[in-house]
């Protein structure tokens, strides 16, 4: 390991003193080793009752159809779609995570990927359920595979985006787990070789028997290498899968080709929100400070002003055509999302996503944790939005003046909306109670080379450009987990 | 004779472990295996230890599930049954092309990630073949068998020389059983 070196310039990924491999584990297992806390308690019951308003809103779907639902002749998808896509969308920073920054080398994704992983299962779970229930006789849903059956046979349309849907996110969700799982591995052998008793059974038979030699390390390493290659072009497959449900309708404000790069952008745009949301909360009930430092909030942060200001863009781009385009549907359709009754909607969409979003150019902004985390709750508000401006304003009134009509969601729909972010939250505190939310193994490689002690040394051993030195003092300066009075001179 | 079948040098640094396992190649003392935290680069050039071929199972099962998905959709909608969609030609390729690039996907990542799992022995269950339990927490182990090999003192010294922390003379090759 000569590659030891790393510039004094960037900025440390581990802040803390005395910062040992045995005190990442220690640190990170607290919580899967130890009682949880009120605040888990709080959260994981206030979650689950969200949870159960769900498997009661649902069952009352599966019982009296979709009926139940706000939806009418002219409405055909509301809430239900809105969900289904707002959900997979969180979903894809997961994976973003995972698999893009892993391979540009983004060393700081080792401390949030695990967890952001964990928030894309889970999300693509809260979307899935969306579809089966939106079906209405969700047993039907075996026809949307090719499976032999006895009318001739009847195959699926594979010349359909709703078929594309079925295969990618199918895909999507069973790979995703497959990479997390596979990650997880070394971790659940650490817990494992710590516990006794019935812990160690458990987590004896979920960590597959892994030891850790050098020949399943060098293995592990390949896999995880191949999965974030195949899972980087599934990832933007996937929503942009989800994009051609739309637009390739003839629907105005459906029918754009602005569609796949323009979803794409917002669902890592969504779901980094959803890492922040979580990971801000996360680090200061588990104590995890030092490994989710203030040069990960920021620069999540930052990738949220870049894909927010991409939605900015493909907004604009969408009003040009619809005005360029000469069509009076299109236009109408675009002008309706000021001036119609859905005025309100179309605000939240366009309010939380472009103009709140460009407070992030301010770096006191970035780095304040209170306001990241309300802008991230903003963010989140707005794609909800934006995904109901598309879909229900865009249908609500298109061609015939004669079929326009309102959408009122009934309290099922709302229920249901409402309990699925429960089902993620519960699943979500289960998951940091019963598994590592930090990937150990991955924040052990960072310690000889990106953690504030190995940088300490560094500058003690001089020989630094000052100016250089300099600048990584400025640095630390926003970090709220660096003592920073060592560094006065 | 002694009962000591693995000795077992614990490090607690990366980068004093290569420096351990390069001594032990000079004095030609064979290492059944290094067991680490986390991975180390570099440790399967010193062991002699061949580049992984996995990255061929992946490409062939990515070869395999594209083939497959690509047969299932050519025999349904152009063979079995084609359907007459505005007069547009049945053997429409480029609406073929998600399912096939999912499909691509999805057999590469499965078929690549359960050879691994079979090449390394990992299964639900498999009883933990660990010889030294802080292993996956915070030392990194090499373990030599003891069996016919030089005097154990001569192995305890290079490894104390070379910086290991900690010496262990097992009896037992995993301490993981009962």
């Amino acid at each position: 390991m000569a590659s030891h070196h790393e510039a004094i310039i960037r900025e440390p990924l581990v802040t803390g003193e005395n910062i040992t491999y045995a005190k990442v584990t220690d640190d990170i297992l607290k919580p899967v080793e130890n009682m949880p806390n009120k605040a888990w308690w709080i959260g994981f019951t206030v979650a689950s009752l969200g949870a159960l308003l769900w498997v009661f809103a649902v069952s009352w779907t599966f019982w009296y159809g979709i009926g139940s639902w706000g939806l009418n002749k002219t409405v055909g998808w509301a809430w239900d779609i809105t969900g289904f896509v707002w959900w997979v969308g969180i979903g894809h920073a997961g994976t973003l995570i995972s698999a893009i920054l892993l391979l540009f080398r983004q060393n700081w994704r080792n401390s949030i990927n695990r967890s952001a992983e964990a928030m894309t299962i889970f999300a693509v779970i809260c979307a899935a359920s969306y579809i089966v229930c939106h079906m209405g006789r969700p047993w039907m849903a075996v026809y949307s595979l090719p499976l032999p059956n006895q009318y001739g046979s009847l195959w699926v349309n594979f010349n359909s985006p709703l078929i594309w849907d079925v295969f990618a996110i199918s895909t999507y969700f069973s790979v995703s787990l497959l990479f997390w799982y596979t990650g997880l591995l070394p971790d659940l052998a650490t817990i494992r070789d710590r516990a006794s008793g019935i812990r160690r059974r458990i987590y004896s038979i979920a960590s597959f028997g892994w030891t850790g030699s050098v020949k399943s390390w060098q293995r592990f390493e390949t896999v995880c290498l191949i999965l974030a290659g195949v899972s980087t072009p599934l990832v933007l497959s996937v929503h942009t899968i989800v994009s051609m449900d739309f637009a390739t309708s003839l629907e105005p404000g459906w029918h754009t080709t602005i569609f796949p790069p323009y979803f794409v952008a917002g669902a890592i745009f969504s779901g980094f929100a959803m890492v922040q949301t979580l990971l801000l909360v996360v680090r200061k009930v588990l104590g995890l400070e030092n490994y989710i430092t203030m040069f990960h909030i920021e620069s999540m942060n930052k990738i949220i002003l870049v894909t927010g200001s991409i939605v900015g863009v493909a907004y604009l781009t969408e009003f040009f055509i619809a005005y360029y385009s000469g069509g009076e549907y299109e236009q109408y359709t675009f002008l309706n999302r000021f001036i119609g009754p859905y005025w309100w909607a179309g605000c939240m969409m366009y309010g939380c996503n472009v103009l709140m979003t460009q407070l992030m150019w301010f770096k006191k902004i970035r780095t304040n944790i209170a306001v990241s985390w309300v802008l991230s709750i903003v963010v989140n508000i707005g794609m909800w939005f934006e995904r109901f401006v598309i879909i229900v304003i865009s249908l609500h009134r298109d061609f015939i003046p004669s079929s326009w009509a309102m959408f009122y969601p009934t309290w099922i729909d709302v229920s249901i909306f409402i309990g699925s972010i429960g089902l993620f939250f519960t699943m979500f505190l289960l998951f940091i109670r019963v598994l590592p939310s930090i990937a150990m193994a991955e924040v052990k490689l960072l310690l000889k080379t990106s953690s504030e002690q190995a940088k300490k040394k560094l500058l003690a051993a001089g020989n630094l450009e000052p100016e250089q030195a300099e600048f990584y003092k400025e640095s630390l300066t926003k970090f709220d987990s660096v003592e920073l009075s060592e560094y006065k001179k | 004779m002694s009962s000591t079948k693995f000795i077992l040098g614990l490090f607690d640094d990366p980068d004093v472990l290569l420096h351990g396992i390069d001594e032990l190649n000079k004095k030609s003392i064979p290492i059944y295996d290094v067991y680490t935290p986390m991975p180390i680069h570099g440790i399967d050039d010193k062991l002699g230890i061949k580049p992984s071929r996995l990255g061929f199972a992946a490409f062939m099962f990515g070869i395999l599930g594209g083939t497959t998905i690509f047969s299932i959709v050519y025999y349904t909608l152009v063979h079995d049954w084609p359907m007459n969609i505005g007069g547009k030609p049945a053997f429409a390729v480029p609406d073929f092309i998600p399912a096939t690039f999912e499909w691509t996907v999805l057999f590469t990542a499965f078929g690549m990630t359960i050879t691994f799992f079979f090449a390394t022995h990992l299964f639900p269950g498999r009883a933990p073949r660990v010889m030294e339990l802080r292993a996956t927490d915070d030392r990194f182990v090499i373990a030599i068998d003891a069996k016919g090999n030089v005097p154990h003192e001569d192995i305890t010294n290079i490894l104390r020389e070379a910086g290991a922390v900690e010496i262990k003379h097992n009896d037992r090759k995993y301490v993981s059983y009962e």
